[in-house]
């Protein structure tokens, strides 16, 4: 097989993406707003057909297109996420599209085409691939966040996210900029064999780090680049909202960590306080802003920032088994929060979608299931064992002790301590509050379907964790050989 | 006086802080938001084209092209999303888009 062949193949996933978008976007383009409903299984089919070919690369790290695009296990383990993420919030957002006039066919495809930036950034082996995978993500995402286009809310989520993503994309970019002002290189490798040993590392190039740094950590949400996050989470509409709250989260996530431990991870003294300090700010804020919200998209808007700095400790610790932490943490967070947000979605009262946390009084009277799984989702995402949200935070904080990290991690033992009592206040509200009107019935097959998986995901992993320990030990390994 | 890749970089400098102020001073119109983070790319493109001549090397002119395509679909983007807004709310100044606080 040629060179170009063996690239291509390389990027299958990612090629078949682009062609099976622009083939629903002709699909759209023909059928028109009827069918809407055929494109959103349709798109499920697409992301699915890429997760099998996914499956069926090599799992060792090869570079493809003159080092432009990386192919290795870190990479597979991350897109499969983004991925099964893509899906399940395509899925979950079914009901509510035909409910709430969102049923237009551009939707699935424009899910699609973010997916296939998030799984180049994954991948990207340069900056120039970093940036185009970035923005091909972003530009499907700001479309998507103002996607009701009569709602005020969601116009103004979509601009706010447009102006503040735009604004962050500029950082990274002036980064990038000095970055290869002062190596000469745009490609992780080259710029990886630049430091090794012990060289002097310009100044300047150090400022382009912190800027791209301060790129990333906006993408992440990490504070203090997260003050989009609840305005765009709680404007947007729900199933957007839930995308948005996995999928671009996990890619970002991928991104950081590559960027800092592939090119710069020489670097590591000059980053890691950047990093320290990005963690212990999210987890606080997180944890502390959201003791006041009322309605439950903001609230995991801040749920969503402190998750970000418990996962940033694991990169704080610069170690492989800080990466599998990493790893583990953004799998586990995808099934709490593909959960949660199935039951935000389920919230539905008369026909009309509720979002206060006082809407769940009593639930567990009216709906004694969606409670009892909803109750589940919140102890695990405040980290009680056996849940697995604990073991997340466990794989995350041990690598960070390991490095020696002892105050990182006791703040974020503490931090995790305040969250909790929010995440409580809804079990609290809904175990023995006085009952408010019961939801709707029915919530949907698809909504049942998501919450059973995701439910026994999160009460059982304790049971049989060692395939998903596996494959996020084989991620790190990549990324860290 | 010689002008040096110092002398670019600065400049550069000076067209990225601007923008930089232009989106978190101006309180008028989300207009002017659009033209500062355009600068902002500008800016990005001034120092990509400045160190590709100073370092002899080609892949910081491809990067500049790349920025400049993407800056423009992204300019069309956050126009369609302004006129979306107007629509709904009837008014593009700054103040008024205070819908959520956040």
């Amino acid at each position: 097989m040629s060179a170009f062949a063996n690239d291509l193949s390389l990027a299958a996933p990612e090629i078949w993406l682009a062609l099976a978008g622009m083939a629903m976007l002709m699909y759209a383009a023909f059928r028109g707003d009827r069918g809407w409903r055929e494109s959103v299984w349709l798109a499920v089919g697409v992301l699915a057909v890429a997760l099998v070919i996914l499956a069926d690369r090599p799992m060792m790290t090869v570079a493809a297109f003159d080092g432009l695009f990386v192919s290795d296990g870190f990479a597979m383990f991350m897109k499969q996420l983004v991925l099964i993420g893509g899906m399940a919030t395509l899925v979950a957002g079914l009901g509510y599209m035909k409910r709430e006039g969102m049923g237009r066919p551009e939707y699935a495809v424009l899910i699609v085409f973010a997916t296939l930036g998030m799984m180049m950034m994954i991948s990207a082996n340069d900056l120039i691939a970093l940036y185009v995978g970035l923005e091909l993500q972003s530009l499907s995402l700001y479309v998507v966040a103002s996607f009701q286009r009569d709602s005020l809310r969601s116009t103004e989520a979509g601009l706010k996210y447009f102006v503040l993503a735009a604004l962050s994309s500029g950082m990274l970019l002036y980064g990038a900029s000095l970055v290869y002002g002062f190596s000469g290189t745009t490609g992780f490798t080259a710029l990886a064999t630049l430091f090794e040993g012990d060289v002097a590392v310009p100044f300047g190039l150090v400022i382009g780090l912190v800027f791209v740094m301060a790129g990333l950590a906006f993408k992440v949400s990490a504070v203090p680049f997260h003050m989009w996050t609840p305005d765009v989470y709680e404007g947007a509409p729900t199933p957007v909202t839930a995308f948005f709250s996995v999928a671009p989260k996990i890619a970002a996530m991928a991104l950081f960590l590559r960027v800092m431990l592939q090119p710069f991870g020489e670097l590591v003294g000059d980053w890691q306080q950047i990093v320290i300090f990005i963690a212990i700010a999210s987890m606080l804020l997180g944890a502390f802003a959201a003791i006041g919200q009322n309605n439950i998209k903001r609230l995991m808007a801040y749920s969503s920032i402190s998750h970000v700095g418990y996962a940033l400790v694991g990169l704080a610790a610069g170690t492989a088994d800080g990466v599998r932490g990493v790893a583990l943490y953004m799998a586990i967070y995808l099934a709490m929060n593909v959960g949660t947000f199935a039951c935000i979605l389920a919230m539905r009262r008369d026909g009309r979608m509720v979002e206060t946390i006082t809407d769940l009084a009593g639930l567990s009277r009216t709906r004694p299931l969606l409670a009892l799984v909803l109750g589940a989702f919140m102890f695990s995402m405040a980290g009680i064992p056996p849940l697995a949200g604990f073991f997340g935070k466990l794989y995350v904080f041990l690598p960070a002790i390991e490095a020696g990290l002892v105050w990182l991690t006791v703040i974020g033992v503490l931090s995790s301590c305040v969250a909790a009592y929010y995440y409580l206040r809804i079990v609290k509200i809904m175990y023995f509050d006085e009952p408010a009107a019961a939801f709707d019935r029915p919530m949907g097959a698809e909504l049942s379907g998501l919450l059973l998986l995701t439910g026994l995901f999160v009460g059982f992993f304790f049971l049989l964790p060692e395939p998903l320990l596996a494959g996020a030990e084989q991620a790190a390994a990549a990324l860290m050989p | 006086m010689d002008i040096g890749l110092g002398h670019y970089l600065t400049v550069a400098a000076i067209l990225f802080t601007l923008g930089i102020f232009g989106i978190f001073l101006n309180r008028k119109n989300v207009i002017i938001i659009m033209m500062s983070i355009e600068l902002m790319l500008l800016a990005v493109n001034i120092n990509l084209v400045a160190f590709s001549v100073e370092l002899g090397d080609l892949v910081g002119q491809v990067f500049a092209m790349l920025v400049l395509t993407v800056a423009a679909a992204e300019a069309a983007i956050g126009l369609a999303i302004l006129v979306v807004y107007y629509r709904n709310r009837g008014s593009i100044a700054v103040e008024d888009i205070n819908l959520m606080r956040g």
